[in-house]
């Protein structure tokens, strides 16, 4: 059996129509990519769909920063600023970091990391993307027809009576679609990971994007039907007024909490998982050192799924919920950063006397490292009883998921972007404004969010459209960090694109990676691998050597070719 | 997993480019169909939970409303499901054994079981709303016009239930004999002692509520007599809710088997390839699991 040769780019089967070489035009035409069932092409339209929504719900975000830098109206009045914030949440979680890095980037890679033609049902992966794109246009209309101002939680009875807007439905039903689609997406991966790993690939030579996906994947297929069940309730609750949350109907609001934490709780995991899992790749190719506690770093993905299923109740400490509940809650939340912390050290044991190289995409796993430790750790003091009373819906919260979702998901999502762009496009981007840009990103988001904790413990409530003035300060300096981060993502959008026309071309491996994708081509082959390939340790980095011609990595030469490797 | 080598000539028409084997290819389509059905599962689940939550707070609204649902045939429509979910299982046997013509006629016979399911379905569902039970705020509002003005008390002297109609101002008493009256006791039932304080009051007493409550004018329908418990629509909400969503996967049942029918027609499915037919299967079988939860929690509890 032949073994993929690392050192060149593979050659086009035989048979094959002489268009081109590589999945990006071996087929041409609009309805070539639009009817796709290639893995890769659906992963780059979901980048691109995905990466548009960040924009505009970007927008949406420093919009409600400029309105906030005054006290009173500064651009929006308050009905206006609600929406604003409702907007800017619903995109951001449900059409951005929910889909974001296991539609996009692990549809890319997924497939060719395991070393399989695509994933498990193409079809399927079609139908998850033209959902989402469903989900978006219900998300739109409901702008156009009449607003969301509930803030992104729906919470009753806001929802219900609680507002004119007529939005809300056609929210309800964006975030039902887009439930299926994540839905769909996650099965496909599980049912690839287990059933088209070629011969040699077993679950421990994995890499651990691949575990970081499949326990995402689970906390999908296992919660996503409750939220869609719920905003089910809530369409038929509020066209009808069947009751089941009205209490004066002899429904419970509490409930509708209840059902929409016990997904969206879970959700904060399908948001974070993919983003460990780029970070965990990302650390030990670009300090080119084995990454330390393989094991305990996969199972901790796995860990972190379960936990994740049995704490949302720690969103409602202060809603009534049953003193006992809100103990025994309080306690399992604790326990959810176990996990987080065995993965912290050990990408941290894993830099210990690594060959560091500070590329773009290890500047924003720092970046990640740093901020989600912030974001966790005072995850901490929000699950604790006492402190969340005082805490609870202020700023500190605010400050807080933004850590997270922001400075984890987001930036792992961008560092895993710079990561694979040379394997996606196939062109190098400016490694110089890259550093920049991420240098820009991480001053501005600390310098916004960080405030936020402060002003919050002060006491400055979230969503309040207004406030006096010893507040002004904190909201002035964080507005003004907004704008730095929003220039450095301006900057890597610009460069990002001028890479796609005047970038120099990729060679297979820029990074040093050893996973399979670094093994065919920049950008890969249609098919990925003629046979299936040879594997090896993924993380093994000691057969590669830099080739300074070529401005990549490849097989050393002074020992021989993994033929028979396993 | 044991590897055979990708080459096109040894790849049967079924086989999709990606699979090596059949044998791969069918197993991660049954994994994907079971991991569907979990999905499935959880969806019921939230509503099975609301379910749960509401009979917890307001019992005597289950037990007032559940003496409106016909058991007959509801038993009928259980058994109905069942028959239809043993052929099913019998026709993915008949696949295996390339047994083109049972195929053909079980599969009929499953489809034949899900449309009399649903038929069944309407003839009790337009027989409520015949009765003025209709799902949500509906419920509270009077019937357009003043002829067929529902007023009604739950039981009667007898133990029995009945209904009586008052025409136009001129109170008709006229007793509507239920097919099935049953021989349910009394139910005097007191106010849900779990349900949030003074609910059920609140609703028997419409003049009490705030003038400013949205639902307060609904209240006055006559069906809200003081022998009837407060909240009973809210037994008959979630009894639409929950067998309405079965029944649109029924009929979703309906399209699948009918894809089935046809595949089979054209002779796709056999002993080397009957994956359709056994995935479909699996969906049938938990639709009418889901029914067999159904049917005792409201019919028969």
């Amino acid at each position: 059996m032949t073994t993929i040769d690392v050192t060149k780019p593979m050659q086009p089967e035989a048979g094959r129509p002489a268009q081109g070489t590589n999945y990006l035009n071996h087929t041409t035409g609009i309805m070539s990519w639009l009817l796709t069932m290639d893995h890769k092409r659906i992963g780059v339209m979901y980048l691109v769909s995905i990466l548009t929504s960040f924009f505009l719900a970007g927008i949406f975000g420093l919009l409600v920063r400029t309105e906030l830098i005054a006290p009173g109206r500064t651009i929006m009045d308050a009905d206006a600023y609600n929406i604003m914030f409702t907007l800017h949440g619903a995109i951001m979680v449900f059409l951005v970091i929910i889909p974001s890095v296991p539609a996009s980037l692990g549809n890319f890679v997924l497939p060719i990391m395991l070393g399989a033609k695509d994933v498990a049902f193409p079809r399927l992966n079609l139908f998850s993307y033209y959902l989402w794109v469903t989900g978006a246009i219900f998300a739109v209309a409901a702008i156009i027809f009449g607003g969301v101002d509930t803030g992104w939680t729906l919470y009753v009875p806001y929802s219900t009576t609680g507002t004119e807007m007529n939005g809300i439905i056609f929210l309800s039903m964006a975030v039902f679609v887009l439930g299926f689609s994540s839905i769909f997406t996650g099965l496909n991966f599980i049912v690839t990971i287990h059933r088209l790993r070629p011969p040699g690939m077993t679950w421990f030579k994995m890499p651990l994007f691949l575990w970081a996906i499949y326990a995402t994947g689970i906390i999908q297929v296992m919660a996503t039907p409750v939220i869609g069940i719920t905003v089910l309730l809530l369409i038929v609750e509020r066209a009808f007024g069947i009751g089941i949350f009205d209490a004066s109907l002899g429904g419970d609001p509490v409930l509708f909490q209840h059902f929409f934490w016990f997904y969206s709780h879970p959700a904060v995991y399908i948001m974070i998982l993919p983003g460990m899992g780029i970070i965990s790749e990302l650390i030990s190719v670009h300090s080119h050192k084995h990454i330390f506690g393989y094991r305990f770093i996969a199972f901790s993905s796995v860990a972190i799924a379960l936990f994740g299923f049995i704490v949302w109740g720690h969103h409602m400490f202060v809603s009534s919920q049953s003193p006992l509940m809100n103990v025994l809650f309080s306690a399992i939340t604790f326990s959810v950063s176990i996990p987080s912390a065995v993965k912290i050290f050990n990408w941290l044991a894993t830099l210990y006397k690594g060959s560091i190289s500070l590329n773009t995409p290890m500047l924003y796993a720092l970046s990640f490292i740093f901020l989600f430790t912030i974001g966790g750790l005072t995850g901490l003091h929000l699950g604790t009883l006492a402190t969340d009373i005082h805490l609870h819906d202020t700023y500190f919260v605010v400050a807080h998921f933004h850590y997270v979702m922001m400075g984890g998901a987001i930036i792992a999502l961008i560092g895993g972007i710079h990561h694979w762009w040379p394997k996606i496009t196939g062109r190098m981007y400016s490694e110089f404004w890259g550093r920049i840009a991420c240098g820009l990103v991480f001053v501005g988001f600390n310098i916004a969010f960080f405030t936020q904790f402060v002003m919050g413990a002060k006491g400055m409530p979230r969503r309040y459209w207004d406030y006096t003035d010893q507040y002004r300060i904190y909201h002035v300096v964080s507005t003004v960090g907004s704008y730095i981060m929003a220039i450095g993502f301006f900057i890597t959008a610009a460069y990002l694109i001028h890479s796609l026309f005047r970038g120099r071309k990729a060679p297979a491996n820029p990074w040093g990676g050893r996973s399979l994708e670094w093994q065919c081509s920049s950008p890969p082959p249609a098919e990925n691998f003629p046979e299936p390939p040879h594997v090896g340790d993924c993380y093994d980095y000691s057969v590669l050597e830099w080739d300074e011609q070529e401005q990549g990595y490849h097989w050393r030469r002074d020992i021989p070719h993994p033929v028979g490797e396993a | 997993m044991s590897h055979a080598p990708a080459h096109a000539h040894e790849h049967p028409d079924f086989l999709r480019h990606h699979f090596n084997t059949p044998k791969q290819q069918f197993e991660a389509g049954k994994l994907g169909m079971w991991l569907f059905l979990a999905t499935e599962v959880l969806l019921f689940g939230g509503l099975f939970v609301g379910y749960s939550v509401w009979r917890g707070n307001h019992p005597e609204m289950f037990k007032a409303g559940s003496v409106f649902l016909n058991t007959k045939l509801g038993a009928l429509n259980t058994a109905v499901l069942i028959l239809s979910s043993i052929t099913m299982a019998a026709a993915v046997t008949m696949a295996q054994r390339n047994k083109r013509g049972p195929l053909i006629l079980l599969l009929s016979l499953t489809i034949a079981g899900a449309v009399t399911f649903l038929v069944v379905k309407y003839f009790e569902y337009t027989h409520k709303f015949h009765l003025g039970i209709y799902p949500g705020l509906k419920f509270y509002e009077k019937p357009a016009g003043d002829s067929h003005t529902l007023s009604g008390s739950l039981v009667n002297d007898a133990g029995g239930v009945d209904l009586v109609l008052v025409e136009g101002t001129e109170p008709l008493v006229q007793e509507v004999a239920f097919a099935d009256t049953p021989e349910a006791e009394p139910t005097t039932v007191a106010p849900a002692a779990i349900g949030p304080a003074g609910l059920a009051q609140d609703a028997l007493e419409p003049g009490d509520r705030p003038a400013d409550d949205d639902h307060a004018e609904h209240l006055t329908h006559p069906l809200q007599d003081p022998h009837r418990p407060a909240n009973v629509h809210m037994f008959f909400n979630i009894y639409y809710l929950m067998t309405g969503l079965h029944g649109v996967h029924v009929a979703a049942g309906i399209g699948v088997l009918t894809w089935l029918l046809i595949g089979a027609a054209k002779g796709r499915f056999g002993s080397a390839y009957f994956t359709p037919v056994d995935l479909g299967g699996l969906y049938w079988h938990v639709v009418d699991l889901i029914w067999i939860f159904l049917f005792p929690l409201f019919y028969l509890i």
